[in-house]
Parts: structure tokens; sequence; C-alpha cells
């Protein structure tokens, strides 16, 4: 229901107080409501267990329980009202997705083309894997060798030193 | 009158470098030795021309110019003078700027070097950089003016480079002020060094475009760079490593990597660089993995282009995105180009490139070397692909989505993990050949001393992580093969030279100190893994609304809130602070002032924390909330972050690590071929 498409700062700012109003009603709804409701108001740890898993719909990547403006203050605050009302965490991340899109989840949603975001690395690196695999197998055959090298023992003079060291070190053992 | 006259130097520049690279190419071709040396003349007209112009900027930042579009929105009339310096790269123009003024320096200093023996390679050095530098500077001539002054017309105030037909000059009484989040000691260090590191990483790609071209493609053009990539590597880390003790200290939410995009993009061209470095060793022994290498390189710089492109041109909004504008294309296209070119010209010399040796074992130091680069470039790719899916599917599916952390911390932590076990392999086993059973031998004692570590961790500390105890193993067991080098070394030469032992580790490390300068630098990223580990596996936060006199409780931590006063600074910040008198175990620790600044030119709020820090854990105290008329307290979040300090401390000794590693010393004489017959001589 909102608008997917780059939003201008104008549309923005008006998004942005069309997003406070909403959570004002919210927020005195629910104020009258717990006058009524005698369970225990859920603690700023529980709300942030969710809002962590949550960014932020307004300020683009940042953590809904880090971010320090008042529309996230309210969103919070719509957590606890949720968790008051007896809803899981599921749900409650549920409803932020339908609200605000599957930008507001810190990953990609497993459905659709979204799956492309998790098949895409490891298909990349085991490729990868399996080109290196190909090429040492190349190496090990002796006839890929290219011709005339014969030194393939030698040290280079600059790490002389090294070689000696390393000379040393094997006598020792 | 400045401004024009600073836009004047900027457009001579320009002209002086796409100059350079002209005669460059021509002297090339032709050969003619004037007109090399006349490309060479014009790249070092560039850094005075640049460092001219930066200083006309400096000159109307510092002095409250804010007819300047520019000056207007990074600088204000209560900022210090120092921030009002360091503004030059607070915004998008200004950082562009000194980008090109860093690229002009390292340009210069590379084309002051004596080019005796790589005479041939002088021409295509300057080409590649003076086109890197024309095409910086292009985009801050003609899009991202940072002299462009505002006037008034007909359509209304608006920032032009020309005074528009019937244009009246505009001047605003105040600027909007820097960025709250920049004006921060880390931030004003931070872009610096991680320019350096992007810009020194050109240099190392100068030279192996500069080989390709000549088909001068021995390992020549390794051993001149091998210092630039070294100090390349050491500003890109320091640049990093900054940016996360800023974000620690600054963003308020207690961690140092956020996964955010731009984060990312500095980060991908350490993850091919870091490898770059590695194998360019195995290049310098063996003769092996040409193609690799420029592949590296080439990828290096292109990924350097596209961390600028992903952070100035706007394609991202994150948290560092506070400059959006038109250059994206250009950027893109500029990309774009290099990477097909370079790879052409790599494909054009692949045969010239051929190993000159064959792999002989899969335990050999070169096959380990090797699947630490598919290591580096498999995090490569889970960074880059989690940058860009949400551009993709934006595009695709017209909905945007977020990857953050989970996704990241999930793909990355095994190949972590496995670099840093390779990390305890790797140094042990031998050039050519190594065995199990060779390598078993090097190895059972270090692997011995991490399972006793880990055991007491274990049995005596109670971890039970799992995750942890994975860690613990690996980061215990590449510490102990690393030290455990320094003491075989130190050992024989101890008995060969009869020298004392402290003598001995100092003469080992003294004369082979690129070997023993990457084993420091071992044992830091072994001592930023602790942190790290610390950090990720064990934080535990609450947040809590308390009175005046009551306590929250984390960890063995108690925190009483005692006062809170809010308040004016004459720097332009209305200022929120609470007190908490910090006790750990009943006893007291600490008093923590964590505090809001509210900048009023700017208006935005920043969350500033206290922190009490020692080399166990770290109590890390945000204010959340606090109304002055409301009776409900003030809000607190306290995060608990184990070990994190080790993260710091593990810096610094990177820092000392590669200076041994890089420090300069004289190049020896040696002729750059692999000869059996010299290796037995003497020393």
């Amino acid at each position: 229901m909102i608008t997917k498409a780059p939003l201008s700062t104008l549309s923005r700012a008006a998004l942005f107080a069309l997003l406070i109003v909403a959570a004002a009603f919210v927020l005195l709804a629910w104020q009258a409501d717990t006058v009524h409701a005698q369970a225990p108001t859920p603690s700023d740890d529980e709300v942030n267990a969710i809002a962590r898993q949550l960014y932020c719909p307004v300020c683009e990547n940042t953590p809904l329980d880090v971010c320090p403006t008042e529309a996230c203050r309210q969103w919070r605050e719509l957590i606890r009202q949720k968790l008051a009302e007896g809803w899981t965490e599921e749900q409650i991340k549920q409803y932020f997705v339908e609200n605000y899109g599957a930008r507001v989840l810190a990953e990609p949603p497993r459905q659709g083309v979204f799956w492309l975001a998790y098949i895409v690395p490891p298909i990349a690196i085991l490729a990868g894997a399996f080109i290196l695999y190909r090429a040492l197998k190349a190496w090990n055959r002796p006839e890929a060798a290219a011709p005339g090298v014969g030194e393939s023992e030698a040290t280079p003079v600059q790490d002389e030193y090294m070689a000696r060291l390393e000379e040393e070190l094997r006598k020792r053992e | 009158m400045i401004a024009d006259f600073g836009y004047g130097i900027l457009v001579t520049a320009l002209v002086v470098a796409l100059y350079a690279a002209g005669a460059a190419i021509y002297g090339a071709r032709k050969p003619s030795a004037r007109a090399v040396e006349s490309a060479r003349r014009a790249m070092l007209l560039i850094w005075p021309l640049l460092t001219v112009a930066a200083l006309a900027l400096i000159y109307l930042l510092v002095n409250d110019h804010y007819e300047v579009e520019f000056v207007y929105q990074v600088t204000s009339r209560s900022m210090p003078f120092y921030l009002k310096v360091t503004a030059l790269w607070g915004g998008q123009a200004g950082s562009l700027v000194f980008w090109s003024w860093l690229m002009a320096l390292f340009a210069s200093a590379v084309t002051l070097r004596n080019w005796a023996r790589d005479r041939e390679f002088l021409p295509w050095v300057i080409v590649v950089t003076a086109i890197t530098i024309a095409f910086f500077l292009a985009m801050v001539v003609f899009f991202e003016n940072p002299f462009a002054r505002f006037w008034q017309t007909a359509s209304g105030v608006d920032a032009y480079t020309f005074r528009p037909a019937g244009g009246l000059p505009v001047t605003p009484e105040d600027g909007r002020g820097l960025n709250p989040l920049l004006r921060h000691p880390g931030m004003i260090i931070h872009p610096p060094m991680l320019y350096l590191g992007f810009v020194s990483f050109v240099i190392p790609y100068a030279f192996a475009m500069a080989a390709l071209i000549t088909g001068r493609t021995d390992d020549r053009w390794i051993r001149i760079t091998r210092r630039w990539t070294l100090w390349a590597w050491l500003f890109l880390s320091l640049g990093l490593v900054l940016g996360a003790r800023w974000a620690y200290d600054v963003l308020g939410w207690g961690g140092y990597w956020g996964w955010d995009p731009v984060e990312i993009s500095a980060l991908m061209p350490w993850l091919t660089g870091t490898p770059f470095l590695h194998s360019v060793m195995i290049q310098e022994r063996k003769g092996m993995l040409k193609h690799w290498n420029m592949f590296l390189i080439i990828l290096t710089y292109d990924l350097v282009i596209f961390g600028t492109f992903l952070t100035r041109s706007g394609v991202l909004s994150s948290v560092h995105a506070f400059a959006q504008s038109a250059i994206g294309p250009m950027f893109f296209a500029f990309i774009g180009l290099t990477l097909i070119t370079s790879l052409a010209l790599l494909f054009w010399r692949w045969p010239d490139l051929r190993g000159e040796t064959e792999m002989k074992s899969l335990l050999s130091r070169e096959a380990l070397f090797l699947f630490n680069n598919l290591l580096f470039l498999s995090i490569l790719v889970v960074c880059f692909w989690g940058v860009i899916f949400p551009l993709i599917s934006e595009l695709v599916t017209g909905q945007k989505v977020t990857v953050g952390p989970p996704f990241y911390e999930r793909a990355t932590s095994p190949l972590w993990g496995a670099l840093l076990l390779l990390m305890g392999i790797a140094p042990l086993s031998a050039w050519g050949r190594s065995t199990a059973k060779t390598l078993g031998r090097v190895l059972w004692k270090p692997a011995l001393a991490a399972l006793l570590v880990v055991a007491a961790v274990y049995f005596l500390a109670g971890v039970r992580n799992v995750v942890a105890l994975i860690g613990f193993t690996l980061i215990a067991f590449t510490g102990f093969v690393t030290l455990y080098e320094f003491w075989r070394g130190a050992r024989a030469r101890q008995k060969a030279h009869r020298e004392s032992l402290p003598l001995a580790l100092w003469r080992l490390a003294g004369r082979n100190r690129r070997r023993y300068g990457g084993y420091i630098i071992h044992i830091s990223m072994v001592l930023m893994a602790i942190g790290i580990l610390g950090i990720e596996v064990f934080q535990t936060e609450t947040q809590g609304t308390v009175q005046l006199g009551e306590a929250l409780a984390l960890d063995r931590y108690t925190l009483t809130y005692t006062d809170i006063a809010r308040f004016d600074v004459p720097d332009g910040r209305n200022v929120t602070r609470a007190v908490l008198q910090v006790t750990r175990d009943g006893k007291a620790v600490a008093e923590l002032h964590p505090r809001i600044d509210y900048y009023y030119d700017s208006q935005q709020p920043m969350t500033i924390p206290g922190l009490y820090s020692t080399l166990a854990d770290d109590l890390y105290v945000i204010l959340v909330d606090w109304e002055p008329a409301s009776a409900v307290g003030a809000t607190f979040k306290v995060f608990h972050n184990p070990l994190v300090n080790w993260l710091w401390i593990g810096a610094l000794v990177f820092i000392f690590g590669t200076l041994v590693a890089a420090w300069p010393e004289r190049e020896p004489a040696y002729v750059p071929v692999r000869a059996a017959a010299t290796a037995s001589g003497k020393a």
C-alpha cells in the first residue's frame, strides 16, 4: 500500500508526517486500551528483540531497535502494543511486511525471485572451487609444465636467507 | 573571485591530465623520449595545481563564503576552524577534489622514482594514472563543481558555475553545517585513510597495465609495486578500522560493523587486495599465477572505482549516503570501460603469462595460497551480491529489499573461519612440496596447545557456545603457530650464530622483514578475531526506563542513574547528559555520561555513548530517551561487549606489522632471475 518507487524528499516527508499521525492514533488507541487491559506491559527488551530483526521503513539500512527517529519510536510502541495484545513475533513481522513492504526485513524473504539472493553466491563459489580444482589438476600433470623450466626447486637469490634458515631448521629436526 | 579562480585551476588541471595521457601515448607509440618527458612533467604539474585548487576551497570554507553552495552545505559559522578545514571531504564535490588531489600526489611520487631500469613502463603508468585523475576531475568540472555559487534568477535561487543571464548573487547568512555524524575525530582521519588506500592501489594497477601493454610480463612490475601495494593495503585497512571505531563511538548501536552497503564497498577492494598481496609472492618465487595476479589487481582497481561509485552516486541510500548526485552513469561507464579494456589486454597477453613451474602438492604453500585466494573471493562474491541484490530486485520486481547482517554473517563466518585456519597452516607448509606427514610434524605442537586452551575455555570459563568454541580453537591454533614460527626461527639463529634469544629474534625479523612483518600481521588478525568473536557471540543488551536513584543491571554490572542535565554549549549544540554510577560485583568502577547532542544548525540529534572499557569487556550505555516535562524517568540502552578491545589492540599491532614489512630498505643488487646456482652462495 505504500508506493515502492523511489520517493522524492517531499513525498518522503509527507509520508513521514502521515505515518506519525497514524502512529499517534494507534498510540492513543493503545493508551485507551491499556486502561482496560490488565496484562503486564512488554518490556523494552522484549520489544527490541523483535525490532532488531526489522529495518526502519523510512531511514534506510537502520535497524528499528537502534533508529533514533520519532517515527521509529512510535513503531517500537506499536510492537509493544501488538505484543501486549498477544501477537507472536512472526505475526508482528508479517504485519510490518504487509504494511511497509519486504524491505523492513533484514533479509530478502525466501520466496520467488528473492531466492536468487541465496542461490547465486553458493553457485558462484562452487564454480570458483571447481575452476581451482581443474587448475590444480592441470598443474599436477607434468606435461602441462612450460618447456625449459627445470629449476622449480630453485630459490630466488633474494630469499636466500630464508632458504638458509629453512635449511638450518630442517637439519635441526 | 576566489571561486572562479579555483574553478579555473580545476579546469587547467583537467586539461593538463588529458595532455599528460595523450603525450605519454604518443611518446610510447612513436617512440619519442621528448614526448614522454613532456608527459612526465605535465604529470608533475597536476599535483601543485590541485593543491592550489584545494587551498582555494579551504579558504572559502574557513572564511564562511556561503555564497558557494558547497561551503553552505558543509559548514556553518559555529563550527570550529579544524572542522571547517576537514569539511573539504565532508561532502560530495569536495571529496572528489580531495580524491583527485591524493591520486595526483601518488602519481607524482611514482613519476619521480628512478626509472632507469624500467623506462618502457613510464609512459603507460602515466597514461593510466592520468586517465584516472582526468576522470575524477571531469566529474568535478562538469557535474560536481565545489565552486558553484548561488544565483537568484527568475526561476528561483540555484547554484551555477557561471552567472546565469540576469542572475543576482545570493549569499546565505549561515551554512547548514557539517553532518553531525561527521564531526568526530575518527571521521576526520577515516576518509583520508580510506582514500589513500583507494588511490594507492591505482599504482600497482598502472604498472600491471604497463606490463601488459609493453609485453614485459615477467615479475618486474610486481617487484616494483610490492611496497606500494603494502602501503595501499595498510591505508585501506586503517581506513576500515577507523571507520569501525567511528561507528562504535558515534552511531550508537553498540557495534562496530553493520554490513552497511557503504562499509562493504570499502571492504571489497580489501578482499581482492589481500589475496593479491599473498599470491604475488607465488609469482615472485615460483613464476606461477601470472594471469591470476593480473586479474586480481584489475579487479581491485575496478572495485576501488566501484566503491567510490556506490558511495558517491547515491545509488544506495544508507547512513553514509549523505551525498547524491548525477554522476552515477558516468562512473558506471568508466568502470565498464576500464574493466573491459584491462581484461582485453590480459587476454591479448594470455600466452605470454604462462606459468613457469607446476604445482607439486595440494599441501604445498602455493596450493594453500590458492585456497586462500578462493576464500577471499568467495567472501567478495557474497558481499558483491549482497550489495547489488537490492538494486537488482528493485529493477526487476520494483520491490526494494534489505540485505542485512544475518545474510552476510551466515554466509561469511565459515569462510572467515577457514581463512583463519589457513593462516595457521600455510606458514608452516613448504614451497613446492609438503605432505601431510611433514606438515603434521610441525603442526602437532601448536594444535595440542590450542586444544589445551580450548579445554580451559570449556571447563574453566564454562563456555558452551559451539561457534565460540570453534572460533577459539582456530584463534588459539593460528596464534600458537605464528608464535611458534618466531620461536623456531629465533632458536635456529641462536644456535647457529651463538646469539642471545632476544638478539636472535631481533635479527631474524630484521633480516627478513617481509616474512616476519607478515607474521606480526597474522598475530594482529588473531587478536582482532578475539575481539570480533567476543562481541559477535557474547554481546548482551538490555533497555529500561528508570527514575533518579534507580538502577539497571546487566551481566556483572549495575548502573545507577543519579543525575541528568540539559544545557547549550557554545559550538551550537544542545546537550542532554545523564550521569550513571557503575558498579561491578558491587564495587564502584566508573561514572558514565551518555548524552544526546542536538545540533541546531543541521537540526539533527546525535547519540554519544558512555563507555567503560577494560581488556575483558566494554560497558556501553546509550541515553535513548528523556523528556524534562514528564515524570517517566530516562530510558537507557546498555550493551555488554566482551573482549571487543582486542579488536582495537589488534589494529595497533597490525599497523606495527605492516610498517615492519613495508618500511623501505635499500634495494638489493640482485638480478631478477631464478638460478639454482646462486642459491647456495654466501649471504
